[in-house]
């Protein structure tokens, strides 16, 4: 179901003082009505709506940050996420996040967040932007030089190692177990890298 | 975790974390969990309000003291003097649970009658080498019995003769005085071991006055027994010590000597850092292990080909004795059909390692050279790596590095902003380092699992597209794996035969050929190769090729061509039980509790109707309960094995021998094999402390790592320059290397700038006041920062009349982001645990003065 916002709409000072008495919680909570429900709305409140009825999609999400596993609920409109919540099914969060899980959105949406590829070339004093496949291609090429230029197949005393030691990988921590089984793989398995770590040891 | 891997058999947390609000107590011990890990909190304060006690112990008194109901203050690193000291209360004033304690532990095995304790040997055990500086584990293993050890990470280290004369664990029970009176059981050697640790000198040692620890040693053993339970939880306070494996195993012997393990609401509860890092521990990108804690080879093991990997890594005993059937299909599924019985499935494709490849060497690796090109996937190792302008150094001597993350690190911008060029050693035209910075895409923007820090795995959804350029690390690895497949085609080299034989097809859709996560997911749990049928679960996988499987102990998460177990939301409502089996997937097997076995007495029965969990029907001749059994499901209590027939893996445990994943089924108070530091927790001194060891001569961990000193030099016991004991740590607002914080502006707004704690004694001492700038330095370097006095910081009043004061400082920041100050890593050493390779920076030693340092040209003078 999707929703527009209501249109802002000008108003006169006559039209505010009025409305400004019409909506005074005070004489409708003498008169009886409650101050938790109906003498708490306002003529600007009735037509406020909650920011995730606009979304259009709506998925299960883990928290980004600590290991405790909260679910989340993940709203987006148009392609872009407007709101990121507990999820009140997990029995591990019941709907609650700690001030890290609760800036998800801010995170997803930060100003410095990195959007294109940035590459420096050796000696330079600044970043230049690079293509995808430019940059893939590179990296590739580069990898296969480090790694047959320090290839060992076999220790001076004849024992089979099949390693190479000039290249490493840091990381794992904050990536889904997908990724970081296809990095072992490629890596130790294909490559024979062994320099191969992440923040289990921070 | 090898603390909990060879004390249970399993390196993992034992229990849920919401199975906490089951407990009778709570001891929250090296961690601020209420800062850090504020949800699982809640389940702690749940028992709380259901009439628990929750002890703190920390150098601080922190959220996590504030809510408590004991705050037992102690120095930083001095936490084995501590837990042994309650590990000596409850052994001498008879307070263990014996009915669980004779039958679940290793208590009254007899150990070798050539063993010596620190006790004898000031403060080594028996069987060190002074020239090796490390320990032959002969005289630690059982009387005349080769213990196996339960861990991947171990290189054990014994005579050759030894094993040549030593039983194995199949050719009988192990040796055992159940009456408690021979003098090398483990009862015994335990009581002979803490004696010493006394109140009194657990006060002189730690700091914390001998009347709190009593009070914290009463309130843990009133609630622990057939009827009441409780939990330990622990973070990085404890993992990162020179002795940081040995006070998890100090916590892993309280428990067992309570009956607490397996058992609601009972356990150790291991808090991790990073939402997957259990996953990345489980499926580890870490340099000496395999998917599913299988040994990586090693070149100084008798590893040479797979017959011989196999038969040093296979335990006669116990679950490991499948090891096998996991290596082989680990190698079905990476190599394909080129992985045959012929070539040993392509053991030999597999690189060995040939010492210690882990974080704190890889920062020299880089500084000498050795390691050339790097990928850092969303690490930012210039704040959260040891001696940071050392890991700054190695970054300059790279060819090329790739970073991937979701904003600009200081990793990435070291050479234009970082230490190097900013105290004017280099410029950047003198940095040859190539630099690609990739933008990544978050959760949310991926689909794929995370594991949590008690074993869930949870499937997270794709719901946008990341900006830009980002993409997920599946797509990053995937695609260069293709690129790389294609470069290597045409090779006819022996040594391009690992990447040209690696099975690469998975799934692609969409106009970026994003991978299929969910089809790695499948490989990971495995299928039959040749009708690619998902299998259902561990005892599926086989030893002879017939069966693919990218990680054994994540069998069963993907049981069926369209059951995502990891998608699974069904919790429990409020009647019950609690368990929540159908929300998420918990390896192994989904159990949510390990060794739960241990929940019903040897008979099988629940220890009480309070704490029942799984028990035997003798009638339907099952295990039955609340949660998945971590059992043979249909092995009855009263099973003993055949001694006569030799019994091999699980023919070799008995009925009663809920730790399975041990050679004898027992959870080791005293560890045969697998540490490298000794069988029991032992008090040292931090490698750099302010005092002496008041214990032994032997000031520090014996074999603790300290790679090199140049540019990385350690303070000796008490030198005056450095008087105060210095402690890192986190804070609510903020993660880690701060990048995904820091960076975000509700976030750098709450914290917006770094400090450092600083009693208000020692500030009145130094005439420092609340937020002027301070200086604090140690021989790796110095750093500028902000002073918040506070008396949540106490002096610790030791033995000798000394006085120690903690300064405490918060190591999320640096320059980049909203939120800056200068790096708490600067301080730090690269020194490490001689198990683990974890560092020490939760305890080091500091100096301190007001003022700031003379930076840009001296353009800062006193503020």
């Amino acid at each position: 179901m999707r929703r527009s916002r209501p249109p802002i709409i000008r108003r006169t000072l006559a039209d505010r003082i009025g409305g400004f008495v019409r909506d005074w919680s005070v004489p409708r909570q003498i008169a009886g009505q409650s101050s938790a429900t109906k003498a708490a709305e306002s003529a600007l409140s009735r037509g406020l709506r909650p920011r995730l009825d606009e979304a259009d999609t709506v998925g299960t999400n883990i928290c980004p940050y600590c290991a405790v596993g909260c679910a989340q609920l993940m709203y987006a409109k148009d392609g872009r996420v407007i709101h990121v919540e507990g999820d009140p099914r997990s029995p591990i969060n019941q709907g609650t996040l700690c001030p890290k899980g609760a800036a998800t959105l801010g995170l997803m949406t930060m100003p410095e967040r990195l959007d294109k590829i940035k590459y420096r070339a050796p000696h330079s004093d600044r970043w230049e932007e690079r293509s995808m496949d430019w940059a893939m291609d590179r990296i590739a090429h580069l990898t296969k030089k480090t790694r047959d230029e320090a290839f060992v197949q076999e220790l001076p005393d004849g024992g089979t190692v099949n390693h190479t030691q000039a290249i490493g990988s840091l990381g794992g921590a904050t990536l889904d177990n997908e990724e970081n089984y296809l990095i072992k793989k490629l890596f130790s398995a294909g490559l024979g890298m062994v320099w191969i770590e992440n923040q289990a040891r921070v | 975790m090898p603390s909990l891997g060879t004390t249970y058999g399993r390196g993992a947390a034992t229990l849920a974390q919401w199975d906490l609000a089951n407990s009778d107590f709570v001891l929250v011990m090296g961690s601020n969990m209420a800062e850090n890990h504020p949800i699982a909190f809640r389940f702690v304060m749940r028992a709380k309000e259901k009439g628990a006690t929750i002890v703190h112990a920390d150098p601080r008194f922190t959220r996590t003291s504030a809510l408590a109901d004991i705050h037992a203050p102690l120095r930083a690193g001095t936490d084995i003097a501590f837990l042994g000291g309650i590990i000596r209360h409850i052994l001498e004033n008879d307070l263990w649970f014996k009915d669980y304690v004779l039958n679940y532990t290793n208590i009254a095995t007899i150990i070798s009658s050539d063993y010596q304790d620190p006790e004898q040997l000031d403060g080594l055990f028996s069987g060190w080498d002074e020239e090796k500086k490390s320990y032959t584990v002969d005289s630690w293993q059982y009387k005349d019995m080769k213990v196996p050890s339960s861990l991947a990470e171990h290189e054990p280290s014994t005579s050759d003769s030894f094993d040549e004369a030593a039983k194995s664990t199949s050719d009988g029970p192990p040796p055992e005085d159940r009456t408690l009176r021979h003098p090398n059981c483990v009862y015994q050697i335990m009581r002979r071991h803490y004696a010493r640790y006394t109140p009194e000198m657990v006060e002189r040692v730690t700091g914390c006055p001998a009347g709190t620890f009593l009070k914290v040693c009463e309130a843990i053993t009133r609630n622990s027994g057939r009827e009441r339970t409780g939990a330990i939880c622990y973070a990085v306070g404890w993992t990162h010590h020179s002795t940081g494996v040995q006070m998890i195993r100090g916590a892993g012997i309280i428990q067992a000597l309570l009956g607490n393990v397996g058992r609601p609401g009972g356990g150790v509860l291991a808090l991790r850092g990073h939402t997957s890092i259990q996953g990345s521990t489980d499926i580890p990108t870490l340099y000496d292990m395999l998917p599913g804690y299988l040994q990586q080879p090693n070149a100084n093991q008798k590893h040479a080909d797979l017959q011989e990997f196999l038969e040093t890594e296979q335990t006669p005993t116990g679950w490991w004795h499948n090891l096998p059937k996991y290596m082989v299909s680990l190698l079905r599924a990476w190599y394909g059909d080129n992985a045959t019985a012929e070539n040993g499935w392509g053991y030999r494709w597999l690189p060995k390692i040939v010492g210690d490849h882990s974080q704190l060497p890889m920062t020299l690796a880089m500084r000498d050279g050795v390691i050339k090109g790097m990928f850092f996937l969303g690490q930012n190792p210039v704040i959260g790596g040891s001696n940071s302008k050392q890991v700054q150094a190695g970054l300059a001597k790279l060819d090329w590095m790739v970073v991937r993350d979701c904003a600009e690190t200081e990793t990435a911008s070291f050479w234009k902003e970082g230490h190097l060029v900013r105290d004017g050693d280099m410029r950047p035209e003198d940095i040859g380092t190539e630099v690609f910075l990739m933008p990544a895409s978050l959760a949310g923007e991926k689909d794929g699992t995370f594991t949590n820090t008690h074993r869930l795995l949870q499937w997270h959804d794709k719901v946008v597209d990341g900006p830009g350029d980002s993409q997920s690390e599946l797509w990053f690895i995937y695609h260069l794996g293709r690129r790389l497949k294609a470069l290597y085609a045409d090779s006819d080299l022996e040594r391009d035969q690992p990447i040209q034989n690696l099975t690469w097809d998975y799934p692609e859709r969409g106009p970026d050929r994003d991978p299929s996560a969910e089809a790695v997911l499948k490989e990971i749990n495995g299928y039959t190769w040749l009708d690619r049928r998902q299998l259902s679960g561990i005892p599926d996988i086989k030893d002879d090729g017939s069966t693919a499987c990218g990680c054994w102990i994540y069998c069963g998460v993907f049981p069926t061509h369209n059951d995502n177990k990891s998608r699974s939301r069904r919790a429990d409502g409020p009647d019950g039980p609690g368990t929540h089996l159908g929300w998420g997937f918990a390896w192994p097997d989904n159990r949510r509790t390990l060794a739960n076995r241990a929940s019903a007495d040897p008979e099988g029965k629940p220890w009480s109707e309070r704490k029942r969990l799984i028990w035997w029907d003798a009638e339907k001749e099952t295990w039955t309960g609340d949660d998945q059994v971590d059992f043979v499901k249909d092995k009855p209590p009263g099973f003993k094995p055949d001694w006569s027939k030799h019994p091999t893996g699980m023919d070799a445990l008995g009925g009663d021998a809920p730790f399975i994943l041990i050679a004898d089924g027992k959870a080791a108070l005293f560890s045969s094999s697998g540490l490298k530091d000794g069988p029991l927790p032992t008090h040292y001194e931090p490698l750099e402390s302010p005092v002496h060891n008041q214990l032994y001569k032997q000031e520090a961990n014996p074999v603790a790592k300290h790679w090199e000193k140049r540019d990385n030099e350690l303070a000796e016991p008490g030198d005056p320059r450095f008087p105060h004991s210095f402690t890192t740590y986190r804070l609510t607002e903020h993660h880690s290397g701060g990048t995904p914080t820091r960076s975000v502006p509700v976030t750098a707004e709450l914290q917006p700038e770094g400090f450092a704690e600083i009693p208000t004694e020692l500030a009145r001492e130094l005439g420092i006041g609340n937020t002027d700038w301070v200086v604090i330095s140690t021989l790796r370097g110095e750093i500028e920062t902000r002073a918040l006095v506070t008396d949540r910081l106490q002096p610790f009043h030791l033995g000798g009349g000394k006085t120690v004061h903690q300064v405490g400082m918060p190591w999320h920041f640096g320059w980049k982001g909203y939120a800056t100050g200068d790096i708490a890593n600067v301080l730090t050493a690269v020194v490490g645990d001689p198990n683990t390779s974890m560092h020490e920076n939760k305890a080091l030693v500091c100096g301190l003065r007001r003022g700031r340092l003379a930076r840009d040209g001296g353009r800062h003078g006193e503020s």
